[in-house]
């Protein structure tokens, strides 16, 4: 192995020498020095992204197993950034006497988690993809039942293991069909030998299902509300948005390097399961209280968002998926990243819980307004921009009524997204959450959120960026 | 630096003073000065728009300058203005700097209150002066939102419910707006060559027929919702009658009108062909508008809903001119835009003023005011009459200017679509002579009253500011029409 092979596959090397290091250091760490740990531990992980950005070849390993590009080596940075993020915001959780014991774990745990979707955007063949997807979700769901103490926990990491292991199992259906149908599992091969067979869209339908439920599109979402609302609020952010973003990037790919000859069909299969996503999402998001269970449907709505860019096909498609899954992990982690802070601080977890925040604790309250702003699209922050230009790659390719029904999704969404700013500036309350300085660590996170959503939108030079990296059918 | 962009960077630079002064009630003394300051930048656009004109220039936009944004998607920074956006920006101005002080007195939160009436003041703003259907979005969507917090905290009455709805549906027509803009983006290269986001360039060039058959309506009904197109307009009652005063102020009489510039500059300049097909539907919409507005201001009660539906019927009239696309007609709704404008903020100046007083808007609970308040009472005379359109006042000139214009089309449709929307000055006149019999006149209706100030000096400055524009506009229309003469006939030309 020469010396570019190891620097091809730096991300995934790197992060499990960061899985070890964290692993040893477990013997050697005293029962006193468990809690500096955590410090020690985001800093490797930001060594870890920074390691990450350095410039590095591009080419294939395994026999065209894995495949290293700069797009894909974009969308593992993009992943990082959204996973160091999470452990900063988790860092107070961890500091609980609870789970003070177990931190090395959730850090191992968490890298292990990420080491999958690593591969799984740099598969170059199935099965390897299936590795990486079986790597991404099992930690998972030992993360979601990571509070021993707590009954929706485990609630939510049996329902996350089990219909994980269905999708799977059809996921996996779905690829022999296709194997079945090409006789190889490279997506070099498969791509090369173009077969509209009657198995090969079934096979195609079974893949389908599998991504869909790690993306939470309707009708493979009903997990969800439940995994978020049970699992630490960390892990619930992770799911929202990393999980999604990574199924996100890996489905473009699968979509546009393997399957372009049955386009039409895909084509299809996708303006239904958007506008069902959307519109599903969005209803149920209405009626909810309790804000986690709020933020999942709205995130099911997001990923809905996604699918308008996937579904032209063209390189400004590839462009705004990657550059909205930027923009989503910022809002969506500024969001959580709110949500968890109060329920730290006061355990209160319900919006009706939120009314009256601005005179007490201003700063939270802007910055949650400025998220829900983001999500829902207003201008000047980020979120405006990434919908914007998703749309307009729908649009490009003549999908208007998909987009007129997106767009006035937004309106609703809108409405709820109000809700939430109209609790915290305009509701009166008797006894609001009262004011309360947060830990340095939290405010980073929220701070790298904010400045994420203030500037990504603005700076067109990351756009253009991404653009230059993405490609079309 | 493009003096353009002041337009957007002083309001900027307020809201960053506000932020950074200590106590609460300076924030007023910041807001005020920067808007005075952005007042002088506005007359001074004024003035080098006229000069450049004078020495010979014939470009349609002038002051432009240019920004490479997203070059990928064609998406610049580009201003410039012609004689109609220079006079909104006027007017713009003067209305914010009449908003500021009415709202002197303002007590809760005040400079939250300030930095958002300034944000959205900064959205305005930002939408005249662009040039790139993107920009003009973001400027446009930017400045609903502020409206949101703005009425939902310092509103009155039903304030959540009218925020609510107000949002949602001017949301839901740039949503519209959002649909009409992509349809255009992406039929702007018909020829091959590409895409591009700038009016002027797409202005040059014939969107395919078809595209224009689905996205003209788009457009137009998605500025329409701002523009009070019925039957769409149905946040603007209550949305002006729950906010406070500055922000009615800055509602009726700066927003609407973004509704009724959009349509010209976006929805009828870019695809003539279809307007010329389609104006029917929307001059039959806008008729009723018209209509439907005046007889819904007569049967109301309440002061700031009388004037909400006669915004909306000043607003249809606006929207009904430029679809009779004749040099005349266009002038006369450009006029209109201005005088409305200022006549609309300073009925709602002077409704915040006296119900700042006798804490009630409806009116028969009040009376005889012109006895106690006499400034505030012949100033609501003046506006009054500006509104039924008494020659020597801004609004005979630009009601004038629309009805020829519309007569000038010798078919029965125009024909009968003008004389019913005609009737409108009666009706009209019998809300404005009504409300003032019962409000002004007669007897005084509570001993209390005479305890009343007459106008603060902040207050008689919010006044002045605004009846002069309508004063000048009434006794000097060449003024105003000389501005904007020559900027009219590159999209009448268009649409012929």
């Amino acid at each position: 192995m020469s010396l570019d092979n190891f620097l091809m596959m730096r991300h995934e090397l790197v992060l499990t020498l960061a899985f070890l290091i964290i692993l040893v250091a477990e013997v050697f760490t005293g029962e006193k020095k468990k809690e500096k740990f955590r410090g020690f531990a985001v800093v490797l992980f930001a060594v870890v992204t920074a390691i990450g950005m350095l410039p590095a070849p591009e080419g294939t390993l395994f026999g065209g197993m894995y495949q290293a590009g700069r797009t894909t080596t974009l969308m593992k940075n993009i992943l990082n950034i959204g996973t160091l993020i999470v452990l900063i915001q988790s860092f107070t959780w961890l500091g609980r006497p609870e789970n003070r014991d177990r931190i090395h774990e959730y850090f191992m745990l968490l890298i292990s988690t990420l080491l999958g979707m690593n591969f799984m955007i740099s598969a170059g063949h199935f099965l390897m993809f299936y590795i990486g997807i079986e790597l991404a979700t099992i930690p998972l769901a030992a993360l979601a039942a990571f509070e021993r103490y707590k009954n929706r926990s485990a609630e939510a990491g049996i329902k996350l293991i089990l219909s994980s292991s269905l999708s799977s199992g059809i996921l996996l259906y779905g690829l022999s069909m296709i194997y079945g149908t090409v006789g190889s599992l490279y997506f070099a091969d498969i791509a090369a030998r173009p077969s509209t067979a009657a198995l090969t869209i079934l096979g195609f339908i079974f893949f389908f299902s599998g991504m869909g439920f790690k993306m939470s599109l309707v009708p493979f979402h009903l997990w969800t509300a439940d995994v978020y609302e049970g699992a630490p609020v960390s892990i619930a952010a992770y799911l929202s948005v990393i999980s999604k973003g990574a199924a996100a990037f890996i489905f473009i790919i699968i979509l546009y390097n393997v399957f372009p000859v049955i386009i039409d069909t895909w084509q299809k299969v996708i303006w239904v399961i958007a506008v069902m996503t959307i519109t599903i999402g969005n209803l149920f998001a209405l009626r909810q209280k309790n804000m986690k269970r709020f933020l999942a449907f709205s995130s099911i709505a997001q990923a809905g968002f996604f699918l308008l860019g996937f579904i032209g096909g063209s390189k400004l498609g590839m462009t705004t998926v990657i550059y909205y899954a930027l923009i989503y992990i910022f809002t969506n982690l500024a969001a959580f990243g709110i949500v968890s802070i109060i329920s730290e601080r006061t355990g209160k977890e319900s919006m009706d819980d939120y009314d009256g925040l601005y005179r007490t604790n201003p700063k939270l309250s802007l910055t949650m307004m400025l998220a829900m702003f983001s999500l829902a699209g207003i201008p000047p922050v980020a979120g405006f921009f990434g919908k914007f230009f998703l749309f307009a790659a729908a649009a490009e390719k003549g999908f208007y009524v998909l987009v007129a029904i997106a767009v006035l999704n937004t309106i609703v969404a809108l409405y709820y997204y109000l809700l939430v700013v109209k609790a915290m500036f305009i509701n009166k309350s008797e006894n609001p959450i009262t004011y309360f300085k947060s830990d340095f660590m939290s405010k980073l996170g929220l701070a790298i959120c904010i400045a994420g959503i203030v500037v990504t939108g603005f700076a067109s030079g990351l756009f253009e960026m991404i653009r230059n990296l993405s490609y079309g059918i | 630096m493009n003096i353009l962009s002041c337009l957007v960077i002083i309001p900027l630079l307020t809201i960053t003073g506000i932020l950074l002064v200590k106590d609460a009630r300076q924030a007023r003394v910041v807001s005020a000065i920067g808007m005075g300051i952005q007042l002088i930048t506005a007359f001074i656009i004024v003035f080098m728009y006229l000069s450049e004109r004078k020495a010979g220039n014939t470009d349609q936009m002038l002051l432009m300058s240019s920004y490479e944004w997203f070059s990928s998607l064609n998406i610049y920074y580009t201003v410039g203005v012609d004689g109609i956006s220079v006079a909104m920006i006027a007017l713009t101005s003067i209305v914010v700097i009449a908003g500021v002080f009415a709202s002197w007195e303002m007590e809760d939160l005040k400079k939250e209150f300030f930095i958002s009436l300034i944000l959205l003041a900064t959205g305005v703003f930002g939408f005249f002066i662009s040039l790139d259907l993107f920009t003009m979005f973001l400027f446009y969507e930017l400045a609903v939102i502020p409206m949101y917090i703005l009425i939902g905290i310092w509103g009155s009455g039903p304030k959540e419910y009218a925020a609510m709805k107000l949002t949602l549906m001017l949301m839901g027509g740039s949503a519209l707006l959002m649909i009409g803009l992509f349809g255009i983006y992406f039929n702007s290269a018909p020829d091959g060559g590409e895409l591009t986001f700038n009016i002027i360039e797409i202005s040059k060039i014939t969107i395919p027929i078809q595209a224009q058959r689905w996205f003209f309506p788009l457009t137009f009904v998605g500025f329409g919702v701002l523009g009070a197109l019925f039957p769409l307009h149905t946040w603007s009652p209550d949305g002006h009658s729950s906010a406070p005063t500055a922000v009615s102020m800055l509602h009726a009489g700066v927003l609407m009108k973004l509704g009724g510039y959009g349509c010209f500059r976006v929805a009828m300049f870019l695809m003539p062909e279809a307007a010329n097909e389609m104006a029917w539907i929307f001059i039959i919409l806008t008729t009723i508008s018209v209509v439907y507005g005046a007889f819904g201001a007569i049967v109301q009660k309440d002061l700031k809903y009388i004037n909400a539906y006669s915004s909306v019927s000043h607003c249809g009239l606006v929207l009904f001119a430029i679809l009779m696309m004749n040099r005349t007609a266009m002038t006369g709704a450009v006029i209109q835009m201005v005088s409305h404008g200022l006549m609309t903020a300073l009925f709602f100046a002077l409704i915040g003023m006296i119900y700042g007083r006798t804490h009630t808007r409806i009116i028969s609970e009040m009376g005889g005011l012109m006895k106690v308040i006499p400034f505030l009472g012949v100033a609501y005379v003046i506006a009054g009459l500006a509104s039924l359109g008494l020659p020597g006042l801004s609004g005979f000139v630009a009601e004038m200017n629309i009805f020829f214009g519309s007569f000038e089309h010798p078919d029965t449709f125009h024909r009968v679509a003008t004389i019913i929307a005609i009737t409108s000055i009666v009706i009209t006149a019998v809300y404005i002579l009504r409300v003032i019999a019962i409000l002004l006149l007669g007897p005084v209706r509570d001993p209390h009253y005479s305890e009343f100030n007459d106008a603060r000096w902040y207050e008689k400055l919010s006044i002045l500011a605004l009846l002069t524009g309508i004063i000048y506009i009434g006794m000097i229309p060449s003024g105003l029409s000389g501005i904007i003469r020559d900027s009219i006939m590159p999209v009448v030309e268009k649409l012929m």
